[in-house]
């Protein structure tokens, strides 16, 4: 496993930017406030913990990362850039959708429902946005994704249709699909809850496969077990706060919190 | 993880008798026998009817190949195809107004939908052929200049009545095909940082097909239909030329036979080429693709003399 930094105070404890920066984020649909002001930090090669009761907000503050979602106020910086936004001067201008897009390739997203494209097979998933979006030779992505598919340990399935997979072998497949660009950034939303207890497992390992190798991830999950195991950061949001954040260990072991505690009494 | 199922075959070292199959007098329907009774004897009534009416039937065959139906059926044909062509590239463009955040685009299209689809082909017809009351010239300016009458020929009348009417009925259809497409999908194309056209283009479009192809056929078998319309605006078809045929060889009513039946031949072969494009569209929704109707037969070939149980 890649160095573990101590705590999560580390004040950019490698001299470099963190990954993702928020300060003071809200998002409301209509009248429903859903973030509160959310200010985090995720540094870079750091596997981030987002746990919560549903309704927290913790699926919307990971779709505001990528821009799935517009922020109504605060900042948000992936990688030292706004996102969604440019600023000149003390003036915001919100950027183009093909800006947009632009970023989006450096961030990888795993939905809870997987959200393969049914008319594709599983390679032709993997393929499909190196070669529409960057542009790459057919060959050369039809290579790089059986490659990955051989990481997620679905080479033999290369060919399949999504209909024709399992739950958790769709899941390995959209992880592929979102390696296949590149991104320096992986945000994974429940990538289990939508599975069968016993198809969990093969999701985790690879999830633990892509930690080690260094990659930055945010998840949200209600895998305690994968939390504390693979975990660098957790933080517990509730009613679209963050009651509270430290090492994974740290909080589900001990947590300083009542909230925190109510909920893991439920959930462990 | 499968190799681990054999480990676990534990208590099925001896195979079971296989069951005995059920051998029981299966419910007879007398009811059914009875209805089918009189549904034969009704359409026994009906063929004795026409065939002792004053109708020569031999005029149906005589002029069934006539040089001048067959130049009919081709341009029936004609006219389906590239109303329809007009039709489906309207519609495509008019769903994407109607989903468009622009209150104006959408709303256009809302009411170009409502008037083409509020108002009957035939009076949309003669409307286009005698729009030279409103617009006397047709003026593009460097390019072309004429009277409207003089543009409007009885063909691209009938091409944009039938067409910018289809394109009304086809906008719904593509509508309803690209909202049938889970959200799910346009947030992943999305996310892997492809655009709107792309997301549209290669992951949108292609799902709502399965959606919209099937209706779309059945407009297309509409559509082949309605073209019998235009005789109205002086172009001729499969129609028009039975009509013309019936008057002058004294056979009127023989000729609409006749027609009826080219209709039918057309859209049964359509209704072929129909099953097939939704089998192709539905490669990846099923886990398997549905049996084509040659598949179907070798099939029912090989469980000939099978006891198949129910009816006797």
């Amino acid at each position: 496993m890649t160095g573990k930094l101590s705590k999560q105070q580390v004040p950019a404890g490698r001299g470099d930017l963190p990954m993702v920066r928020a300060e003071g984020v809200h998002k409301s649909f209509g009248q429903v406030e859903v973030l509160k002001g959310i200010d985090l930090e995720v540094r870079a090669g750091e596997v981030f913990c987002l746990i919560g009761p549903s309704g927290s907000g913790k699926s919307t503050f990971l779709r505001c990362i990528n821009h799935l979602e517009k922020i109504n106020a605060g900042r948000l910086w992936v990688d030292g850039e706004l996102v969604g936004y440019r600023q000149q001067g003390d003036k915001l201008y919100e950027l183009r959708d093909r800006e947009v897009a632009m970023k989006r390739r450096d961030i990888g997203m795993v939905f809870q429902r997987f959200n393969l494209f049914p008319h594709m097979t599983a390679v032709e998933n993997v393929m499909e946005a190196p070669v529409q979006v960057k542009g790459v030779r057919k060959a050369d992505a039809h290579e790089r994704a059986m490659s990955l598919l051989a990481r997620v340990g679905l080479a033999d399935r290369a060919g399949h249709y999504p209909s024709q997979l399992s739950g958790g072998q769709q899941q390995r497949v959209a992880i592929a699909r979102a390696l296949a660009m590149d991104p320096k950034l992986m945000l994974f939303d429940e990538p289990t809850s939508a599975l069968d207890p016993e198809l969990v497992g093969d999701v985790l390992d690879v999830m633990r496969d892509l930690a080690e190798s260094g990659m930055t991830m945010i998840v949200v999950t209600h895998e305690m077990g994968f939390a504390r195991e693979v975990g660098d950061s957790l933080v517990f949001m509730d009613g679209g706060v963050v009651v509270e954040s430290g090492r994974p260990r740290d909080v589900l072991t001990n947590p300083q919190h009542k909230r925190t505690q109510s909920f893991l009494s439920k959930v462990l | 993880m499968t190799a681990d199922i054999d480990k676990t075959a534990g208590p099925l070292d001896s195979p079971p008798a296989p069951p005995q199959p059920v051998k029981a007098i299966p419910v007879r329907h007398y009811g059914r026998y009875v209805t089918a009774l009189v549904a034969l004897a009704v359409l026994a009534a009906i063929v004795y009817a026409f065939s002792q009416g004053k109708i020569n039937w031999q005029a149906v065959p005589d002029y069934f190949f006539d040089h001048r139906i067959m130049t009919g059926v081709g341009k029936t044909l004609m006219l389906t195809v590239l109303s329809m062509l007009i039709g489906v590239a309207g519609g495509i463009v008019l769903a994407v107004m109607r989903l468009s955040k622009n209150p104006v685009t959408s709303g256009i299209a809302w009411f170009y939908i409502w008037f083409f689809r509020g108002t009957p082909v035939l009076v949309q017809l003669f409307l286009w052929f005698n729009l030279g009351l409103v617009f006397e010239y047709i003026d593009l300016m460097p390019i072309y200049k004429d009277y409207w009458s003089n543009f409007m020929t009885p063909l691209l009348t009938a091409l944009l009545g039938l067409g910018l009417n289809e394109a009304a009925y086809m906008a719904e259809i593509c509508r309803a095909g690209l909202l049938a497409v889970d959200e799910g999908q346009t947030e992943a194309a999305h996310a892997l940082g492809m655009s709107h056209g792309k997301t549209l283009r290669r992951i949108i479009i292609p799902q709502a097909m399965r959606v919209i192809v099937p209706p779309t056929g059945n407009e297309v078998i509409n559509m082949l239909k309605t073209t019998s319309l235009v005789a109205a605006v002086q172009y001729p078809e499969l129609f028009r030329y039975a009509q013309d045929i019936g008057q002058v060889s004294g056979a009127p009513v023989e000729m609409y036979f006749l027609a009826a039946a080219w209709y039918l031949i057309l859209t049964s072969v359509l209704s072929v080429g129909q099953y097939y494009l939704e089998r192709y569209y539905a490669r990846g929704s099923s886990r398997r693709l549905p049996p084509t109707p040659w598949q179907k037969v070798k099939a029912n070939l090989f469980s000939v003399g099978r006891p198949k149980g129910g009816m006797a």
